[in-house]
């Protein structure tokens, strides 16, 4: 700030500069520079600015790291500074060769992206449904607060404990397979209900729908309740105003659930892992194992191939629903 | 051995300076000569396994020393170790680790004539053997990589030199565990791990380095391979053992895999499971929840594990003699005793044997019946009076040790493969 208040005196037409940004005629030299940072125009910017560090150090920082590091070398101990695709050539090694049968990463890569679609399709119907009924059923404030505290009850545990307590529940002995022996329903356990694809998408749901909710139930209570009214008064049916006037409105929530729920997915091998009884590759758990055996700078280019696919699912969802013009 | 569960340093900050306090109290009153009466503080990276309030407590009471443990994974005491060499005072890390970690020139050779019970150590790390007989040696055993050529060298050194990369802490010899009350007769082999009797009710640990080497006894068992050394296989070796492996896998053989020790618990306690790799404390673990569980010994041997401490080069002036004090007393008895009684095994038995009552040694050491009932040190009952422990003696459990934990030359192949697996 000092600088800047020294650069209105130096300059010596502060007020002006102050009260018409666009008159300052555009001269060179630090003077007209300092007038420009001082200027009403920049304001925004300052104003920015200490989100835009934190940013730049914790988010930029870290990823241009990343991806530095994906292009060195490395052995046991250490990592050496290169500029060498090695790294990349064996993230994608064999995905030539090997077809028609799928090379460990695009397996990786399909098994994530299956159940990303699974887990994103049965949040968003259950997502849709709890938040319309949420913000049109559900009439006094109170009423919507307490249905919403309900639905976090999942959340007052640790995401471990959440996944654990399914053993018991789903397990060779436990209550579901019990209930159905005891009721005549089938004479061997079904061992699919755990550690198996089923189990993985009913964790995924069962943690990720929230993330669906609250977003669609932000823009389905900003609908303008006289557009239900004109559509009925114009003969639509209660599916065709569903249809044709809150889901059209209800996009931006959407899409923004749609976001969490994607990325959260894409990114997840906790989950994967401990529903899936680790029989089923993540790759996220392929950048952990790696990690973990100091092959940093290939662990780096498996995290920026993720990264490059996970933004390329997201530029689509954008691409149907502007985001921004919408809120 | 990678224990990953999660514990809070034992010390807390209070602990520290009431410590501090009382030293210090006792400085000014006794002895006004001394002017820095501070007690130095060790930060002791390492697993969980041994980082035990016990041990802490009783360091402080004998040598005023205050331990600060810093608990992290099997992985994370390599990663800090070469990425963060100042973090710690003191590291407890396994032996295998050693391939990666001495090159590094992060961990200095310790001083043998500081080390009071140096030539008391047994020989199983000094020499590879055993009463006298050679034991196994596959993979990375503690006799490879025991000596350095010099302090600061970053080579091992084949035979005995005054510099010692880690001083053991603890070993053991892990096996199968299983179920009996489900299995209903004997298992004595390896191989039964993939018997498709158990389809569906099998499992081993995802950590690939020592998955493999569980799997390359079963393959080697079932008579499909004979490893020149199963802890550095060559390429063709970890094809041929991660294709046993994916067969089964599609064949629906595993149930589950398992990352941590409670998980292995779990997995087993619950039945979802009746045959896995296991390690010695989850299988007691499973037995005090009442649940019957063996920790089988098997005709093939034992994959063993060896961990101990281990100093890093930035160390100097008081810390550095508190750490070689801290050593000195780790082997002198009361920590061996205290961690023989939980199962595992002590770098020098002698003075561990004489801390402990004849009947727990005779239990614990020598395989006999238990006189009376077999305790932990914490008080709750393992055993009860007349029980046997699973293998034996420590002679017929270390001595049938058929391959270490180990790092092999092929790696980074090793880890692509065993992804693949998981992946198949």
């Amino acid at each position: 700030m000092e600088r800047v208040h020294r650069g209105l005196s130096d300059g010596g037409a502060g007020g002006t500069v102050l009260l018409q940004p666009s008159a300052v005629p555009a001269t060179t030299g630090a003077g007209a520079r300092l007038r420009r940072l001082t200027s009403r125009a920049a304001a925004p910017y300052w104003q920015a600015a200490p989100l835009a560090l934190v940013f730049a150090f914790f988010f930029v920082l870290p990823l241009v790291v990343t991806v530095v590091v994906s292009l060195w070398r490395y052995n046991e101990y250490s990592i050496t500074p290169a500029l060498v695709g090695d790294n990349y050539a064996s993230v994608f090694s064999g995905c030539l060769a090997e077809l028609p049968s799928l090379c460990l990463t695009f397996k990786t890569y399909l098994s994530t992206l299956k159940f990303c679609l699974l887990a994103w399709a049965l949040t968003l119907l259950l997502g849709l449904t709890v938040a319309y009924f949420l913000a049109f059923h559900v009439r006094s404030l109170t009423g919507q607060m307490a249905l919403f505290l309900v639905c976090t009850i999942p959340f007052w545990t640790s995401n471990v404990i959440r996944m654990i307590s399914w053993v018991p529940l789903l397990g060779r002995n436990g209550l579901v397979n019990s209930f159905l022996i005891s009721a005549g329903l089938t004479r061997e356990p079904f061992t699919w209900l755990l550690f198996s694809n089923f189990s993985v998408v009913l964790a995924f749901v069962h943690l990720y729908t929230m993330f669906m909710i609250v977003p669609i139930f932000n823009s389905m209570s900003r609908i303008d309740r006289a557009l239900l009214e004109a559509a009925r008064d114009a003969g639509a049916s209660g599916w065709q105003a569903l249809w044709n006037v809150v889901v059209p409105l209800s996009k931006p929530g959407i899409v923004i659930g749609s976001i969490f729920v994607v990325t959260m997915v894409m990114g997840d091998y906790v989950t994967i892992g401990v529903m899936g009884g680790q029989q089923i590759a993540s790759v996220g758990k392929v950048i952990q194992v790696q990690l973990s055996y100091l092959q940093f700078p290939l662990a780096a280019a498996n995290a920026v191939v993720l990264l490059a696919v996970v933004l390329m699912v997201i530029a689509a969802m954008t691409r149907l629903v502007d985001v921004r013009k919408e809120l | 051995m990678a224990d990953t569960t999660k514990k809070t340093s034992t010390v807390s900050r209070r602990d520290v300076l009431k410590g501090a306090a009382a030293v210090s109290a006792t400085a000014l009153l006794g002895a006004p000569a001394i002017i820095s009466a501070q007690p130095v503080t060790l930060r002791y990276l390492g697993t969980a396994v041994n980082q035990s309030k016990e041990i802490a407590q009783k360091v402080k009471a004998d040598l005023g020393i205050v331990i600060e443990y810093v608990p992290v994974t099997t992985d994370d005491v390599s990663k800090r170790i070469i990425t963060q060499p100042a973090s710690f005072d003191i590291a407890d890390a396994e032996y295998f680790q050693l391939r990666k970690l001495i090159p590094s020139g992060n961990l200095i050779g310790m001083d043998a004539s500081r080390i009071k019970y140096a030539d008391k150590i047994t020989p199983i790390f000094t020499r590879g053997e055993l009463a006298g007989k050679k034991i196994g040696d596959q993979g990375t055993a503690p006799k490879k990589v025991f000596y350095l050529e010099s302090k600061s060298s970053t080579k091992f050194s084949a035979s005995p030199t005054q510099w010692i990369t880690l001083i053991p802490t603890v070993y053991n010899a892990d096996t199968l565990g299983i179920r009996p009350d489900l299995i209903k007769r004997p298992i004595g082999s390896w191989a039964e791990l993939l018997n498709a009797e158990f389809k569906g009710k099998s499992s081993i640990l995802n950590i690939p380095s020592i998955g493999i080497m569980d799997a390359a006894m079963v393959v080697e068992s079932m008579g499909v391979h004979r490893y020149q050394d199963k802890g550095n296989m060559t390429k063709a070796e970890i094809d041929l053992t991660t294709k046993a492996l994916i067969e089964a896998k599609k064949a629906g053989q595993f149930r589950a895999f398992w990352k941590d020790f409670n998980e292995s618990v779990n997995l087993m306690a619950s039945g979802e499971v009746v045959i896995q790799s296991m390690w010695s404390p989850a299988v007691t673990k499973v037995r005090s929840m009442g649940v019957p569980c063996i920790y089988q010994p098997l005709k093939e041997g034992y994959r063993a594990w060896a961990a101990g401490f281990g100093l890093p080069k930035t160390l100097s002036g008081k810390k550095l003699d508190a750490a070689y004090d801290f050593i000195n007393w780790f082997l002198s008895g009361w920590a061996g005793a205290f961690l023989n009684r939980q199962g595992y095994y002590s770098a020098v038995l002698d003075t561990a044997k004489a801390q402990m009552e004849p009947y727990e040694w005779a239990y614990w050491m020598e395989g006999k019946p238990a006189e009376k009932d077999i305790k932990a040190p914490d008080g709750t009952a393992l055993e009860k009076a007349g029980a046997v422990r699973d293998g034996g003696s420590f002679e017929a459990r270390m001595g049938a040790v058929a391959c270490w934990n180990a790092v092999m030359d092929e790696n980074d192949y090793m880890v692509r493969k065993w992804n693949e697996f998981i992946a198949a």
